[in-house]
């Protein structure tokens, strides 16, 4: 036995197909099998870069905002799921449509019944497989907005605008591109999802740190700029080392197969842009700011993967350095930016989710042969007026039926408190207020 | 010399460092305290459980000062809290001040305070 088919049998071994049934599994079953379990194992890295939003946003934010950030993680990969459960899956992938709306109707079910699965990707993965790896990115997209908004978004507020935001709105502007929509006849090219995941996402938490106006105490009388410190910088590096790990699923999954070659070049590409984005982080924070800042660095690694996620397979291992090289440096002075544009974004999520995921974009222009840069910037512009004008709209509505900020009294002491009733470090000394 | 030891509410802190501020006075000291009056308790939940919170979360501002700011900052300090008619606004404590050494210096008395 070589190598290749020692792997398989072992392989067919651990997952139950019967080697010695009468009929003996052919090479293509094998390779359904190996497709179908990187696919599996993808989603669940996916899965738990939900845990890494979760630590990052608490550890950016303050001690008495803890509880707050946590309810609103937990809340929204569950509603994530299952509203693309009931509807989102057949809005992104409705099947043959005019190329700008489609809805394959509600709930999800295998198509051909469980003998079909292995037809319904050409053996690279099941419906099933399909779906749920889906659902963790439309789940991911939805979780973008929350470090935006946080410290002083109203708890219902937020839900509902997440709610709606990810039913209908994600998958509808996923459909364009992935659902083989207009965007995608034109030629557009989004591998794994810096425009239609992180963009989409990315101008959700634009619309909403704008519309809920920076947190008490972010600016002085003068106008001047005052840092808000985050409370756990151990907490917010475990969730970009979660983050990082994730991505391997994220972009790595996006393959849609365990096709060996393309993978191992995305992993590089991947690797090599994170790797990347830190470095190009460092060497703008320290130059500009004269001190090394490791929450830049940390966002630095999520700008770099941001990124490289729209071209991680047609951008080379050398140009995916660039990428993210360029990407460290752009969130660092997006950051600053923002700060002084009033725009209060305590995570930096606009920043890392929307700046680099179109840089990203237009980089597949830029350093792919095969794709255009009028094309992923038509792609870039279009996904941008399409949420923009969504998200003010589900924004102002929620805002009218139940209002958008806390007060100030609540702000001051804290949503854990004003939101929960509930305090995130019982028994420490919080030092709540300064 | 006074002293002046006020227990107020931890959400008036910014607005009262922001009054002492106007009325130039520089110098103070806060400790994150515990305390219990006449307001009404707080109740939080755990895990479906309500429970009664007494002890509440105070600060505990200490000012020294020259005689002629006492009424600067108990002004300062009112001023802010006086906003509802809510008991368990807190209280301030004048108390007289022996002796004030500045460490750097060794300077004593008013010129060590201001």
């Amino acid at each position: 036995m070589n190598k290749k088919t020692t792997l398989i049998a072992l392989l067919l071994l651990f997952t139950g197909v019967p080697l010695w049934a009468n009929s003996a599994p052919s090479a293509a079953d094998a390779m359904f099998t190996v497709n179908n379990t990187w696919m599996l194992v993808s989603a669940f890295l996916v899965f738990i870069m939900h845990l890494g939003f979760a630590t990052l946003e608490s550890g950016l934010t303050q001690s008495k905002n803890t509880v707050n950030i946590l309810f609103k993680n937990v809340s929204i990969i569950a509603i994530g799921i299952l509203t693309y459960a009931i509807c989102g899956f057949n809005l992104m992938y409705p099947g043959e449509f005019n190329g700008l709306f489609g809805f394959a109707g509600f709930g999800i079910a295998s198509p051909n019944g469980a003998a079909g699965l292995i037809e319904y990707a050409d053996g690279a993965y099941t419906y099933f497989t399909d779906f749920i790896f889906q659902a963790m990115f439309a789940a991911t997209a939805a979780t973008i907005v929350s470090g935006a908004v946080a410290e002083r978004i109203k708890l219902g507020s937020f839900l509902a605008f997440s709610t709606i935001y990810v039913a209908l709105i994600y998958p509808i502007a996923g459909s364009w591109k992935w659902g083989g929509g207009w965007l995608d006849q034109m030629g557009f090219y989004d591998f794994a999802g810096s425009t239609l995941v992180h963009s989409v996402g990315g101008w959700a938490a634009l619309i909403g740190a704008i519309l809920l106006g920076p947190r008490l105490g972010k600016y002085g009388k003068n106008g001047a700029v005052k840092p808000i410190m985050g409370h756990n910088m151990p907490l917010a590096a475990i969730g970009v080392f979660l983050l990082w790990f994730g991505w391997y699923g994220f972009n790595g999954g996006s393959v849609l197969s365990a096709d060996p070659g393309l993978v191992s070049l995305v992993f590089v590409t991947t690797t090599l842009a994170a790797a990347a984005g830190v470095i190009g982080a460092m060497l703008t924070s320290w130059g500009i700011s004269r001190k090394p800042d490791l929450s830049m660095i940390l966002n630095g690694s999520l700008a770099g993967l941001v990124g490289i996620t729209a071209g991680a397979d047609v951008i080379s291992p050398m140009n995916a350095v660039i990428v993210g090289l360029l990407a460290g440096a752009i969130v660092v002075v997006s950051v600053m930016q923002l700060d002084k544009m009033k725009i209060d974004d305590p995570v930096g999520a606009i920043s890392v989710h929307l700046v680099c995921g179109i840089w990203g974009t237009l980089a597949v222009g830029i350093f792919s042969p095969d794709h255009s840069v009028v094309t992923q910037a038509i792609g870039v512009v279009a996904y941008g007026i399409f949420c923009l004008i969504c998200a003010t709209i589900i924004f102002k509505a929620v805002t009218i039926f139940m209002g958008l900020r806390v007060s100030e009294e609540e702000e001051i002491i804290g949503l854990d408190i004003g939101e929960h009733d509930m305090e995130s470090y019982a028994g420490f000394q919080i030092f709540s207020v300064e | 010399m006074k002293l002046i030891i006020a227990v107020i509410q931890p959400e008036e802190l910014p607005y009262i460092k922001e009054e002492l501020l106007k009325k130039e006075i520089y110098k103070f000291t806060i400790t994150y305290a515990k305390g219990q009056g006449k307001e009404i308790p707080v109740q939080e939940v755990y895990r479906g459980l309500s429970h009664e919170i007494t002890l509440l979360k105070k600060i505990r501002l200490e000012i020294a000062v020259n005689d002629e700011y006492v009424n600067a900052v108990v002004e300062a300090i009112t001023a802010v809290a006086k906003k509802d008619g809510d008991k368990g606004r807190g209280k301030i404590f004048i108390l007289p001040i022996e002796e004030c050494i500045r460490i750097r210096t060794g300077e004593k008395g008013s010129d060590a305070i201001g």
